[in-house]
């Protein structure tokens, strides 16, 4: 089959690999329909993630036909699903508690001691995302396994075009969960950092769970545009210097609760940002952390603080004493997928969530080197792209 | 969480800063070894139904991976085949020295193994989130040509073999499978996972 591999920083191809097939009893076989470029495999990309090897196949948003079934699956040859970029087995301790992104099932033995060693504990197991999470392939090919099919996967019903579901897979109830650490209470003033993809579904969000005001941060000015759509204030961080700029807006009381959906490829010129930026060039520190650091200082005394934004190792000057002083909680986490799509998908149905609003570009497969190049270079127009198995290479589809 | 504890305070003895294996030997029937590995997982499954899989000792390469097979002669022998690096294998006789159903399996090797071991499993019900399995593993490094073959395996890293092995004990018991990330039968077989 046709896939997109992984061969270094900025490179990546398009090959022809070995074909999936059924290993264990509840895997399932799906044939991509559709598959997202994920903003955060452009910290693959960017190769800001440790243990990737030459040749991996990437993607974690997607969805498709099923084609084939293992003895144990409970979906039939022909259903459309959508597929959780978390592996969970859906019986263990943490899925027991709905914390599917902790579950240790889904990663092979032989990858729980990179994750056991950096972080204490073994991490789950993610489509298309480095060993450290299993070394599984992903989704942005033709074909790809799926392990514990019979608890991931979500059957679309009919008539629900892909562009409206897609999300369900991994950005929707990210940006969904981090409203919910949020705990957002009506006429709670919310401040989202990152208007990408989470970040705008973290505003709608906030506004379905009762802020009365949402501020939206980015410096890419069409991402403002779609967060002001939604009804958020905004603040161009290039334009205005944001604390001040949040004090004010906020009557000198400070958000009630500041989410983090940047990460830690935070842009911007600040101090503390090119100081990170030369630590993590010279491997003193991985992780370009403005985006949190500012999102602490700012909350309000007694506030909350939400981080859906993937970090990967160890920062430095992270204001641990205004997390402390100023008594603020701190949520955090990958997504735990599984635990929203049902709900999440009745919203989509009920058209109580846009979801396609945010696809600037729909390419073949094929021109999948493209997307990345694109989606990398170019943030403030190529606000997401979607890549269809099939579609016609030079078809390329720009949203209005 | 063990029964094989540390004097001075509640933790398993095999984590004393001290002289761990000493310690460990100390509560160990017919000990042999003077390495110490312990570890410690939690299966989501009832007492009974995880120390019913691992008592049959035939069952224990599905999940051990460094094990080729074991040969079950009767309730208290068992003859041991591991793989080490460059195709050799290694080789002992097992005997149980003590056990106690769904409580826990103490074993030793017989005189003339080629690594000289021994050690407990305990299996403890730990109500709603089902069974603590510990192990506790009592080795001698090998010596000789075959012992720098063996050494990767058991002098190297035994306490990651021996958590992952666990793990995978814990992935069968609770899934029925055991993760991989092989694309496809080929690629399992080929040994490809990760």
């Amino acid at each position: 089959m046709r896939a997109l591999t992984w061969h270094g920083k900025h490179d990546v191809r398009m090959e022809t690999v070995d074909d999936p097939g059924i290993v264990n009893p509840r895997d399932a076989i799906i044939k991509i329909t559709s598959t997202a470029i994920c903003g955060s495999d452009l910290h693959l990309y960017d190769h800001f993630i440790p243990s990737m090897q030459a040749g991996d196949i990437l993607g974690h948003e997607f969805m498709g036909e099923v084609v084939e079934v293992g003895p144990k699956s409970t979906l039939k040859k022909g259903q459309r699903v959508i597929v959780p970029f978390t592996i969970s087995c859906g019986s263990c301790y943490h899925c027991n508690k709905s914390q599917f992104s902790a579950c240790p099932n889904g990663l092979p033995a032989d990858n729980q001691d990179l994750g056991r060693q950096g972080y204490g504990h073994e991490m789950a197991g993610l489509f298309g995302y480095s060993h450290l999470t299993g070394g599984y392939a992903g989704g942005q090919a033709e074909y790809v396994r799926v392990p514990f099919s019979d608890v991931g996967p979500l059957v679309i019903p009919d008539g629900i075009e892909d562009d409206k579901v897609l999300f369900l897979t991994d950005i929707l109830p990210t940006g969904w969960m981090a409203a919910e650490n949020a705990e957002i209470e009506p006429g709670d003033i919310v401040a989202v950092w990152g208007c990408g993809p989470v970040g705008l579904f973290a505003v709608q969000s906030a506004f379905l769970m009762g802020a009365e005001r949402v501020i939206a941060i980015d410096h890419f000015p069409r991402r403002l545009e779609l967060a002001a759509r939604f009804g958020a204030e905004t603040i161009n961080f290039e334009e205005t210097s944001t604390y001040d700029a949040l004090m004010e807006m906020t009557g000198g009381i400070g958000p009630d609760a500041c989410i983090d959906c940047v990460g830690l490829e935070a842009h911007g010129g600040f101090v503390d940002n090119i100081i990170d930026q030369i630590k993590v060039s010279t491997f003193l520190g991985t992780d370009r952390i403005h985006a949190i650091r500012q999102a602490i200082i700012a909350c309000r005394k007694g506030g909350r603080v939400s981080m859906p934004a993937v970090y990967g190792g160890f920062v430095d000057k992270f204001p641990l004493g205004a997390l402390m002083e100023k008594g603020l909680t701190l949520k955090t986490g990958q997504t735990h997928v599984q635990r929203y799509t049902h709900a999440l998908l009745n919203a989509i149905v009920e058209d109580k969530v846009d979801t396609t609003f945010l696809i600037s570009h729909r390419l073949d497969l094929e021109e999948a080197p493209k997307g990345y190049k694109m989606f990398h270079d170019r943030q403030n127009e190529w606000t997401k792209v979607v890549l269809k198995p099939g579609m016609g290479v030079g078809k390329e589809a720009v949203a209005a | 969480m063990s029964d094989l504890t540390h004097p001075a305070d509640s933790a398993p003895a095999a984590t004393s800063k001290r002289d761990a294996a000493g310690e460990t030997a100390a509560q160990v029937t017919k000990a042999k070894g003077s390495q110490v590995t312990a570890q410690a997982v939690t299966i989501n499954k009832p007492v009974a139904e995880v120390y019913g899989y691992f008592r049959n000792f035939a069952n224990l390469p599905t999940f051990m991976e460094n094990v080729e097979r074991i040969d079950v002669h009767d309730q208290k022998r068992s003859h041991w085949v591991v793989k080490a690096p460059g195709g050799a294998t290694v080789e002992w006789d097992a005997v149980v020295t003590d056990e106690e159903p769904e409580r826990f399996v103490a074993w030793t090797s017989e005189p003339g193994a080629d690594v000289p071991n021994s050690g407990r499993v305990e299996f403890r019900d730990a109500g709603k989130r089902g069974t603590v399995v510990s192990a506790t593993i009592l080795y001698d490094p090998p010596a000789g040509f075959i012992g720098k073959l063996v050494a990767k395996v058991f002098q190297r890293e035994p306490a990651l073999q021996s958590r992952r092995d666990l793990n995978r004990f814990k992935q069968l018991m609770e899934t029925g499978e055991i993760a991989t990330s092989a694309m496809n039968r080929q690629q399992h077989d080929e040994g490809k996972n990760g």
